[in-house]
Parts: C-alpha cells; sequence; structure tokens
C-alpha cells in the first residue's frame, strides 16, 4: 500500500497516517476498534431506508471547476476500449450492460448535497439508474445483503450495505450537471448517493456484485469507517 | 456517598435574599425562591465530581480529535463558496492541538468519545435535577443577572467591591449554566454534520450542514474560552480545585 503516498492527495493526514500507524496494514484495534465496531452498527441503526435528502436549488450548484474530484491511479483512469457493466453475485441472471442499455432503462434525476469524509459539501446535480433497478432486471437472490462495487482505477472499490445501495437516491451516474459524466468524475459510469459519504460512491465503474458477505474497500481497508452514512 | 442519599435542602433554614434580588421580582409578581440549604451535602458532591473530571478528559479528546478532523477541510462553507467573513479558511490548527493523528484516527477518537462525553452529559443533567443541585448552580436570570454583571464590573476593576454571593456568584452560574447549553449545541451540531441526511431535521435547525459547522466550531471557541476564563479564576481561587477533589466542607 505504500503507493498511497505517491498517490494523488486526498486528505494530507492519509500519508502521515500511514507512516505513523501503519493504519492501511492493521484494522483499528482494542478500544477504538470496539467503537468503531459499535458505532457501525449505530450507523445501521439510524439509517432509514425511506428519508430522502432534500434537493437542492440549482442556484446552489457548485462551480464544476470547484467539485473536487480524485482517483487513485497515478494517471487518469482512461475508458477501456468496449467497456461494460458486469452485474452479477447472488443474482438470477447475470447482466453484460453497455452504457447504450442503461441509458435506455429508467433515469433518475437527484440534485442533492454532496459530503466529503474530510468535512466540505458542494452541490451538483447527477443522472442515471437506480440500483434498485438493477436489481430488479439483474433478480436478487434471497440472502443477498450487501452490494460490492469495482472500478478500473486501479484496485479502487467499494462494498456498501443492501439498504443504502437500493434507497431510491442511489444511482449509477451517468451524467452530471445535464451532460456526459466526465472522465474526472468517473466516466463513463460511477456510483453517486444521497446517503452515502464520497469515498463510498466508486467511479469508473466495472462490477456491481450482489453478496451475502461483506467484503471492505479501498479507504475502508486503510482503516476508514466501513458504513460512512450520511 | 452520605451526600448522595441525603434529602437535600427539606426544611432548610432560609438565606436572606440580597436586596438588589427582590426588585426585580416584584415586578413579575413573583418570590425569589429562598436559597436551599443543602443539609450536610458537600459543596461539591461526589457525582459532580466525577463528572467533572471526566468531561476534563473527555474535552480535551474531543476538541483534539475534533481539530483532527477540521484539518482534512479547515475552511468554512462550501466548496466553491467558502464564506467570505471567516478569516481563516484553509488554515488548520497546530499538530499539538491534534490527536488521533490522521483523519481516519481523528473520527474513530471523535465518534468514540462522544458516547462518553454525551452519557456523562445525561448522567450530569439528571443528578442535576433530581438532586435539586441545580437550585444552586443554574443560571436564573431574576435572581442572579444583577450579581452577574456586579462581578463582571468587579473583575473589570470598575466596581470596588464584590456582590453578596452565596453559594455561587451571580456571573458563576452565568458561566457554569452557559457551558452546559454549549454542551448541549455541540452533540446536537455534531449530529447534525455526523448525519445530516438521516438527522436531517437537525441539520435545518443549524441553517444547513455548512452551517452546522460554523455553529460546532463556533461552539469549540466557546468552550476554549470558558476553559481560559475557568483556569484563570480557579488558579485564583485555588481551594475551588481542592473543592473539586475533595468535595470540600459540608454545608
Amino acid at each position: 500500500m505504500s503507493r498511497l503516498i505517491t498517490r494523488r492527495r486526498f486528505i494530507a493526514g492519509a500519508t502521515a497516517a500511514s507512516l505513523l500507524t501503519g493504519c492501511d496494514a492493521h484494522p483499528i484495534k482494542g478500544f477504538l476498534g470496539a467503537m468503531k465496531d459499535w458505532n457501525e452498527k449505530f450507523e445501521g441503526f439510524i439509517f432509514s431506508p425511506g428519508r430522502l435528502a432534500p434537493e437542492e436549488a440549482a442556484a446552489d450548484t457548485t462551480p464544476e471547476s470547484a467539485f473536487p474530484a480524485y482517483f487513485i491511479a497515478d494517471t487518469m483512469p482512461t475508458l477501456p476500449a468496449n467497456w461494460t457493466l458486469s452485474v452479477g453475485g447472488l443474482v438470477e441472471r447475470e447482466l453484460v450492460l453497455t452504457l447504450d442499455q442503461l441509458q435506455k432503462m429508467p433515469r433518475t434525476d437527484l440534485r442533492v448535497r454532496h459530503h466529503c469524509v474530510e468535512g466540505w459539501s458542494a452541490v451538483a446535480s447527477w443522472h442515471g439508474v437506480r440500483i434498485s433497478e438493477i436489481a430488479k432486471a439483474a433478480g436478487l437472490k434471497p440472502g443477498v445483503r450487501y452490494v460490492e462495487f469495482n472500478s478500473f482505477d486501479d484496485d479502487y472499490f467499494s462494498s456498501w450495505d443492501l439498504g443504502s445501495a437500493m434507497h431510491p437516491q442511489t444511482i449509477l451516474a451517468y451524467g452530471m450537471n445535464g451532460h456526459p459524466l466526465g472522465p474526472n468524475h468517473g466516466a463513463p459510469l460511477r456510483v453517486y448517493s444521497a446517503v452515502k459519504l464520497g469515498y463510498k460512491m466508486c467511479k469508473y465503474l466495472t462490477e456491481v456484485n450482489f453478496l451475502p458477505n461483506k467484503t471492505g474497500g479501498y479507504w475502508e481497508d486503510q482503516g476508514y469507517d466501513w458504513f460512512g452514512g450520511v | 456517598m452520605r451526600e448522595a442519599r441525603d434529602p437535600a435542602f427539606k426544611g432548610g433554614r432560609k438565606q436572606p435574599i440580597p436586596a438588589s434580588e427582590g426588585r426585580s421580582d416584584q415586578s413579575k409578581g413573583r418570590r425569589t425562591q429562598p436559597m436551599p440549604v443543602f443539609n450536610g451535602r458537600r459543596e461539591q458532591p461526589l457525582p459532580i465530581r466525577i463528572v467533572h473530571w471526566c468531561n476534563a478528559v473527555f474535552l480535551i479528546l474531543m476538541a483534539g480529535s475534533g481539530l483532527q478532523i477540521f484539518m482534512a477541510y479547515p475552511s468554512l462553507g462550501p466548496r466553491g463558496t467558502q464564506y467570505g467573513w471567516y478569516p481563516f479558511q484553509g488554515k488548520p490548527t497546530p499538530a499539538w492541538t491534534r490527536i488521533g493523528g490522521w483523519l481516519g484516527g481523528g473520527r474513530h477518537w471523535h465518534f468514540a468519545i462522544a458516547w462518553f462525553f454525551v452519557f456523562n452529559g445525561i448522567f450530569y443533567l439528571m443528578y442535576f435535577f433530581l438532586s435539586g443541585e441545580w437550585r444552586r448552580r443554574m443560571f436564573r436570570p431574576w435572581r442572579d443577572a444583577h450579581g452577574a454583571v456586579a462581578q463582571f464590573l468587579y473583575y473589570l476593576r470598575i466596581r470596588r467591591t464584590p456582590p453578596p454571593e452565596d453559594f455561587y456568584n451571580g456571573l458563576q452560574r452565568f458561566a457554569y449554566t452557559s457551558v452546559i447549553i454549549f454542551g448541549v449545541v455541540m452533540v446536537l451540531s455534531g449530529l447534525a454534520i455526523y448525519k445530516p441526511v438521516q438527522l436531517h431535521f437537525l441539520t435545518i435547525l443549524f441553517g444547513g450542514y455548512d452551517g452546522a459547522r460554523v455553529v460546532h466550531l463556533a461552539g469549540l471557541c466557546l468552550f476554549t474560552m470558558f476553559l481560559a476564563a475557568h483556569l484563570v479564576l480557579v488558579s485564583l481561587h485555588p481551594r475551588e480545585i481542592l473543592n473539586m477533589i475533595t468535595g470540600g466542607p459540608r454545608e
């Protein structure tokens, strides 16, 4: 994980952290670990599947140049030729979807506040297809409790609780502020959600897997909270 | 533990009401409550001493871990439209003010100690009201405002003599009651930042997510100012520090 140090900045402290504590190599243990587990349960407990984040006014849209974007690869990930999205895991029908097919599914538009783990907020509008629509198309088998998102941004990934993924304001976005998603914001497809912190919203998507077990995530494995709800 | 079981002020003798305090009450057509006598109870009963020293530790950890979190975005206002009135945009606090080592560490400390801080506070408030301690501690404007101003003028050396005081002077009551309110505001604004969607009603109360961050940071500034004044004043009255350890004399 030493690559983290040379990678683009995400959190200034992260570099110091991996040097000081080796936090990327070891899970949080002891008192803090117990409290982290407790807080994760608490986050799940207060998450309400039906609670909607308010729509923001168009006038509050953040200038796009001021909306931070990052990736973990050394250079901006470029769209692979013949890109498709694979949907798998515990599903009735494994799917391989092209962008065109995704765009023909029911479209959802959101303009909600984005909350970063760092403490900043920003507003953009996003459009795409709800993950619940993807789940409907694939047909979830009993026992699905988690959803894992994988990307072509090196080994960036993130796993979610099913409830947050199926939230009506959680989408696979192919557009931002009325135009197709730019490469800095995860083109061609990214997760966008009103109910998670930014680092949970995997960009440059390649796979959505509906799973019975919890996996981690790029930042989550380095010690950031797994639930990451807002 | 004897003091905790005491039925407290029942049948206590009445203390004279300072002349300055009678006035405002008459205009409201009510009598000033006589200061109850806390028979046999120490000045600082054991539950209050425990809560006080736990709180000292929790507040330091909360402030340090909070400033560690703040360092990741040491600015106020949303991206693109940061608040112009905040003079320290982009400036984190020095390393010695921060606890946790990195953003995730700061978050884990902050969200871990928050539980202890909240339950300590709930325990305190329950004791405060159920034991009757609120009667001699809580700032009540019609009783204490005049004395608080007089005490403040005395500290500024504008007034030559301190106003009469009973258990606490008016300014002490004002400060110690204010800081309880700061604590409540800190918890609520913190929750508003922690879960701005799930606890959206709280976030609205503070003017949105970035408003709640402003309130949360302002609360830290007020806490710090309280602490500075508290440390100066108790160092001038070291017996009060001893009382907060031993409990002090019985009433």
